[in-house]
């Protein structure tokens, strides 16, 4: 990443790619080339990817077990419906207020938790995630336990493409950058960075808030996409989901979330024709890949972490 | 810096080889249901999408569901088809999931079918039904309950391609509370889980038809589902002193519900929707706390009506002498309903389906003999079954 920032040519490359991609897909869809199928499959794997992204800034990055972001995107995506469809907003905005909306919860939740370490506050985040589903059960203005149907197809290619693109490029600048460098020290050594100046808490609310942002716009992205949002559809499962991509993809690479998100919604995708086995063949698929890639599909930051420093450094010299 | 990218690269070819592997199952699945597509010209086979929740929260529905509608599909390729053509059942698994429902129907209307039967629960099928309403396609739910699902709670016009082939919330609630007075209970306490829509229907019409005929709501308590511990509001309601309780939820918390009921020592009699139909309803709550159990189902299998029994015996039959339940019933009846509706249409097409459907009149399924009304409801007989000793026997069937 840095190899390319210093080099011009190789930035008008990466922007070359993606508009490549960009205006391919959206070709197939404009000619009807894409079926629904595919359409919606792809619009699954933009969420699977900014959600695993977003959620390996907090796990992965700062190094705090997060089980709540499902909660996030439960709020990102009853903020965003009810703009579009209580308040006739602009998609934009009400994509912009899913966002504030999460942000703030993670803040809420952040300030709290935060102080908590390792099991303590997963536990924390999976309460918080649980409460918001609980509250949301009990609100009958956005449907209560049935829900709100009906919502507007809004959520389409360039937005999604959008959306991922946006992810990537600001969780990436904000690992590269002085504040990444603290979050990554946290990670490493909360006692030791904090005797070097670091204000731990304040960057751990930081990450968690960017982690949480994103969450909410998959959620505003999600609910404007399926028609239907309801409570049960951001339960544990859906954090847990994304938390295996972020493990199979290895913790603290952006890369490996975006790899590993594309490969778990393929493989489901794929396992669809196999309805008996689908599960099992989950699991084991999963589970073969942890047993020869412990540190996950790209986790060259993870678990081997002195190793890799160490090669690093070789490489330097 | 070198060495790190080799590292990726090789990762990267891992992944890719990965991923190369198992597309090249999916791309085999793919051809051989390709070529029995090519092989069969369009006249030759109906294809119906079976879309239910095989694995996640409700898998028990999904699976029975998919036994029965597999069973019928078997009977009637056995018998010559339908107009002459073999029936193709495609077979997904939506893991209980409502975008993943909505997906497989796109994935289902690929793959050109004429008809999906399916999923069985309500938040899943109105998931399901913009997709398939915009490719005109029909789709015939075995056992989503819930009111909104023919209707657009927006607009309130039916939606003109979904059906289903079970009675709805309000009308279980309505039985009960009919069965409760008709049992000279006047008082009676409600205990549902907020979590659920279908809950809350079947307790607000409960509670309504209950009132009408004379009777007073003592207490009206929550749940959530996931709960596992309901003695504090189990003592809350026996102190209130009322002659029945009405507990309208799904087995998971309705079964240690009834336990810890019973052991709270209520002993009055308590009723509760299709939702506590399932084997794990008796082994969790055991025998002796069910006596005096009542709940409202589609059909008994118990019911010596001749259509029952013969679909108990050929489905005992095929699935190791397992007894059917009203899943399995509802889905033998989805499948029978259509073919019956391709037949009179006397084409395959799905607007002829659906068209058919709509005028559906006198159909004899086993869960009763139905007529399409004008919302896309079966107007169809409900049954009160009570559980004696372990045992579902079926007390009373109430008919609209």
């Amino acid at each position: 990443m840095e190899l390319l920032k210093r080099n011009p040519a190789a930035l008008f490359l990466k922007i070359l790619i993606l508009a490549g991609i960009f205006s391919a897909i959206q070709y197939m869809i404009s000619f009807k080339i894409l079926s629904t199928y595919y359409q919606m499959t792809l619009t699954t794997l933009c969420l699977n990817i900014i959600l695993a992204v977003s959620l390996n800034l907090i796990n992965g990055f700062t190094g705090q077990l997060s089980l709540g972001h499902a909660g996030f995107m439960s709020i990102g995506a009853y903020v965003s419906v009810v703009f579009t469809q209580n308040l006739d907003a602009p998609f934009l905005l009400a994509l912009f207020m899913a966002c504030l909306g999460a942000a703030l919860a993670g803040l809420v939740i952040g300030i709290p938790t935060l102080r908590l370490r390792g099991d303590y506050l997963a536990i924390a985040t999976l309460g918080f995630g649980e409460i918001i589903r609980i509250i949301l059960y009990n609100i009958e203005a956005v449907g209560g336990a049935a829900g709100i149907t009906g919502i507007p197809k809004l959520t389409t290619w360039p937005w999604l493409f959008g959306s991922v693109v946006l992810t990537i490029l600001v969780i990436n600048n904000l690992t590269n950058s002085s504040y990444g460098r603290a979050i990554v020290s946290i990670r490493e050594d909360e006692v030791a960075s904090e005797l070097m100046g670091i204000n731990i808490v304040n960057y751990k609310i930081l990450a968690f808030i960017v982690g949480a942002m994103f969450a909410g716009l998959a959620g505003g992205l999600y609910a404007h996409f399926f028609y239907i949002i309801k409570p049960n559809t951001f339960g544990f499962m859906k954090s847990f989901d994304v938390l295996v991509m972020v493990v199979l993809g290895g913790l603290g690479s952006t890369s490996g979330a975006v790899i590993a998100a594309i490969f778990v919604t393929i493989l489901s995708t794929v396992l669809q024709s196999f309805p008996e086995l689908r599960m099992v063949l989950y699991a084991m698929v999963l589970i073969i890949v942890m047993i020869f890639r412990p540190q996950g599909l790209m986790g060259n930051k993870e678990l081997s972490f002195k190793i890799l420093r160490r090669k690093r450094g070789e490489a330097k010299k | 810096m070198k060495k790190s990218f080799k590292r990726k690269a090789i990762s990267l070819l891992t992944t890719a080889l990965l991923l190369g592997s198992l597309a090249g199952c999916g791309n085999g699945e793919t051809s051989t249901e390709d070529g029995g597509t090519n092989t069969a010209t369009s006249g030759e086979t109906i294809k119906i999408g079976l879309n239910m929740e095989l694995s996640g929260d409700t898998a028990s529905y999904g699976s029975n569901a998919r036994d029965g509608a597999m069973l019928a599909i078997n009977e009637l390729n056995a018998a010559g088809g339908v107009l002459g053509m073999q029936i193709e059942p495609i077979e997904r698994d939506n893991k209980s999931d409502a975008a993943e429902a909505a997906t497989l129907s796109a994935a289902l209307i690929g793959e050109e079918i004429a008809v999906q039967v399916g999923p069985l629960t309500s938040g899943c099928v109105n998931a399901s039904i913009p997709v398939l309403s915009e490719a005109g396609i029909p789709i015939v739910a075995p056992a989503a309950t819930a009111a909104n699902i023919t209707v657009d709670p927006d607009t309130n016009e039916v939606r003109p391609y979904v059906f289903r082939v079970c009675f709805i919330d309000p009308f279980q609630g309505t039985l009960m509370a009919q069965f409760a007075l008709d049992s000279g209970y006047t008082t009676a306490a409600i205990y549902k889980d907020t979590s659920s829509d279908y809950s809350q229907g079947l307790a607000e019409s409960f509670k309504t038809t209950f009132e009408a005929g004379g009777g007073t709501i003592v207490a009206e308590e929550g749940f959530t589902s996931g709960d596992r511990d309901f003695r504090a509001t189990l003592n809350k309601i026996k102190g209130t002193n009322p002659e029945f309780l009405y507990v309208p939820g799904y087995y998971q918390e309705v079964a240690p519900l009834i336990k810890q009921a019973r052991e709270a020592g209520i002993t009055i009699p308590m009723g509760g929707g299709d939702g506590w139909d399932s084997p794990d309803t008796l082994s969790v709550a055991g025998a002796d706390a069910l006596n005096n159990c009542f709940f409202t189902n589609h059909y008994s299998s118990e019911d010596a009506d001749e259509k029952v029994v013969a679909f108990v015996t050929a489905y005992k039959a095929a699935y190791n002498d397992k007894t059917p339940d009203a899943f399995a019933a509802l889905g033998y009846d989805a499948i029978m309903a259509v073919a019956s509706a391709i037949e009179s249409a006397g084409s395959a097409d799905p607007q002829a389906i659906t068209d058919a459907l709509a005028s559906l009149t006198d159909f004899e399924g086993v869960t009763g003999t139905m007529t399409m009304d004008e919302q896309h409801n079966p107007i169809k007989a409900g049954v009160i079954i009570e559980y004696v000793d372990g045992a579902q026997v079926m007390n009373t069937r109430i008919e609209p």
